[in-house]
């Protein structure tokens, strides 16, 4: 469970990022963070496992105040992926990258062995076993900083723009794998400008702008709401900007999946008799 | 002539086992809006850096095959001479950001080309307003966000006005709206001013409306390449795991049930509401 109290919170030197943020994800929910560049979305994820301490307010993480932990151990229980992998990958090959936290945690050398299999595995990474991840394109490189946190099997996992880079395909596992990890039990923020993507999964949806909070609620709720959507820089799902446009046929307003859509439509044209 | 045109081209990185791009014959004519897609690792970004000599001047490696862009035979140019002609934008802005002041990066290329001072600041400041980075011409390209790169890096292309502008997901970092400024503006460049548009995306919600010609790759293979729509709808493309948009896969299912939507399948969720306002009554 993630707590986030009034926070509020200031570069060194530079912008209030943060201006008194008060959120609460409660375990086992799936979160989109969305909101235009520069809204402070990534500033507040960091806060849920410690990267950065709030300038005032708190940010407690299973009842653990953030600013009485450190990020190592922080880190057991909440896992981060970053949006640029770049910023994250430095080992000479994909199995070291992945091997790399689960040695920091101490792990038994058969258990990182099994993790690192079924990490490769998931991530259709095996083939890249023993490649550079600095010859892999950026959508791979993506990957393989999402299994070497994945590895770990944290309780809480933070992915930062998780679908920059990837493919239909890809973007279609991700999906999948996170509805999976939903039925464990995990706890999943991303932070996204990908609406349509967000239209698939439809999890609760938090709008950000300016460091504020602007909305909170259902995916279906938030992304059919045309004003609070073009506050914060982001564009209407297709099918939602569809159901907008034909307004004056009075049909169901929140719609965003495609096959709802299909539902609707066909309905409509069977009642008008044609 | 062809503003980008290969014949069997087939390219191997140094210490590869196999080519990342294989046999790929392609035609982009002068004009063109062309948009490149794949499943990731397809092989869109070693045929994009073959577009301005990187490959294989810089990467080295083997390259077969003929390669003609802007008139000029790829392997018998300089990248900097081809740079005149062709500007790429990379994935990651980071990797092509190195100035102390936004400003200075922008004009880099130009300082490059020998402009007159005056020319110059008329073109960057051009270039800055179009990508909405004005404001921040005096800070450094390292302390701004992932997004506000990107536009920089589109800048520093733009200012050169090359002939061909080829964008390898030049804005996966903004947010949708910023993005599609981006693309409206690459979008008018197109029609306004003639630049031919490569432009490599998965996303092809936001970018299909823009493309005249759209080629699909796998496996460093060309598997579909023709007109926009008529590849989008047809059940091929459906097969490589492109990710079609939504209002296009709408408007199949709704025609296989039986509703009359025309024979023109929509590209932009404006087009299909056109659709539905004809098909059902609208009072």
């Amino acid at each position: 469970m993630i707590e986030v109290e009034n926070v509020r919170f200031r570069y060194p030197g530079g912008v209030e990022a943060l201006k008194g943020v008060t959120l609460s994800i409660r375990n086992g929910e799936f979160v989109a963070i969305m909101g235009q560049n520069g809204a402070g979305k990534t500033t507040l994820v960091k806060h849920f496992n410690g990267l950065l301490k709030p300038s005032s307010g708190t940010v407690r993480v299973d009842g653990v105040e953030t600013t009485k932990a450190s990020v190592a151990s922080l880190s057991r229980s909440v896992g981060f992926v970053f949006q640029n992998p770049d910023h994250q990958l430095f080992s000479e090959t994909v199995e070291e990258e992945i091997a790399f936290a689960l040695k920091n945690f101490g792990f038994e050398p058969e258990t990182i062995q099994k993790q690192i299999t079924w990490a490769l595995n998931l991530l259709s990474l095996t083939q890249y076993q023993k490649t550079s991840p600095f010859m892999l394109s950026g959508g791979e490189r993506k990957r393989v900083a999402l299994a070497s946190v994945l590895a770990w099997d944290p309780q809480i996992l933070i992915l930062d723009e998780p679908t920059i880079g990837q493919d239909h395909e890809q973007k279609e596992k991700l999906r999948q794998f996170i509805v999976q990890l939903q039925t464990q039990g995990k706890t999943i923020v991303i932070v996204t400008h990908d609406v349509e993507f967000v239209a698939e999964c439809n999890p609760r949806v938090v709008l950000m702008k300016e460091g504020t909070i602007v909305a909170d609620g259902e995916g279906k709720e938030i992304l059919t709401n045309t004003e609070a959507i073009a506050q914060s820089s982001i564009v209407l799902p297709q099918i939602a900007q569809i159901f907008s446009q034909l307004g004056s046929l009075g049909l169901s307003k929140n719609v965003i999946d495609l096959y709802e859509a299909k539902e609707i439509l066909l309905r409509e044209w069977e009642r008008q008799g044609k | 002539m062809a503003a980008i045109e290969t014949r069997n081209l087939t390219y191997t990185y140094p210490g590869g086992t196999k080519p990342s791009i294989s046999d790929v014959s392609i035609k982009v004519e002068k004009g063109d809006f062309v948009l490149i897609t794949g499943p990731s690792g397809c092989g869109k970004t070693t045929l994009c850096r073959c577009f301005n000599g990187l490959v294989p001047h810089f990467y080295q490696g083997e390259l077969k095959g003929e390669i003609t862009v802007a008139g000029m035979d790829v392997t018998k140019h300089q990248t900097h001479e081809l740079a005149k002609h062709v500007g790429l934008v990379f994935q990651n802005p980071e990797n092509q950001l190195f100035a102390l002041s936004i400003e200075k990066d922008v004009a880099f290329g130009l300082e490059n080309l020998g402009f007159s001072r005056e020319e110059m600041r008329e073109r960057v400041d051009w270039a800055l307003n179009l990508t909405g980075i004005y404001d921040l011409r005096e800070r450094s390209p390292h302390e701004i966000s992932g997004g506000q790169q990107q536009r920089v890096a589109i800048a520093a292309v733009l200012a050169m006005q090359p002939e061909i502008i080829v964008l390898d997901e030049p804005t996966s970092f903004l947010d949708p709206l910023s993005a599609e400024r981006i693309f409206e503006v690459i979008h008018e460049l197109n029609k306004n001013l003639g630049i031919t548009v490569v432009l490599v995306e998965h996303r092809l919600d936001l970018t299909a409306k823009y493309a005249n010609h759209i080629i699909i790759m796998d496996e460093g293979k060309v598997r579909s390449d023709g007109e926009t729509r008529e590849i989008l709808n047809s059940e091929q493309t459906r097969l490589i795991g492109v990710g079609i948009p939504k209002v296009t896969l709408l408007y199949e299912l709704l025609k296989k049930e039986g509703m009359n939507l025309g024979d023109v399948a929509p590209l932009s969720s404006d087009e299909m509401t056109k659709l539905l306002q004809e098909a059902l009554r609208i009072r």
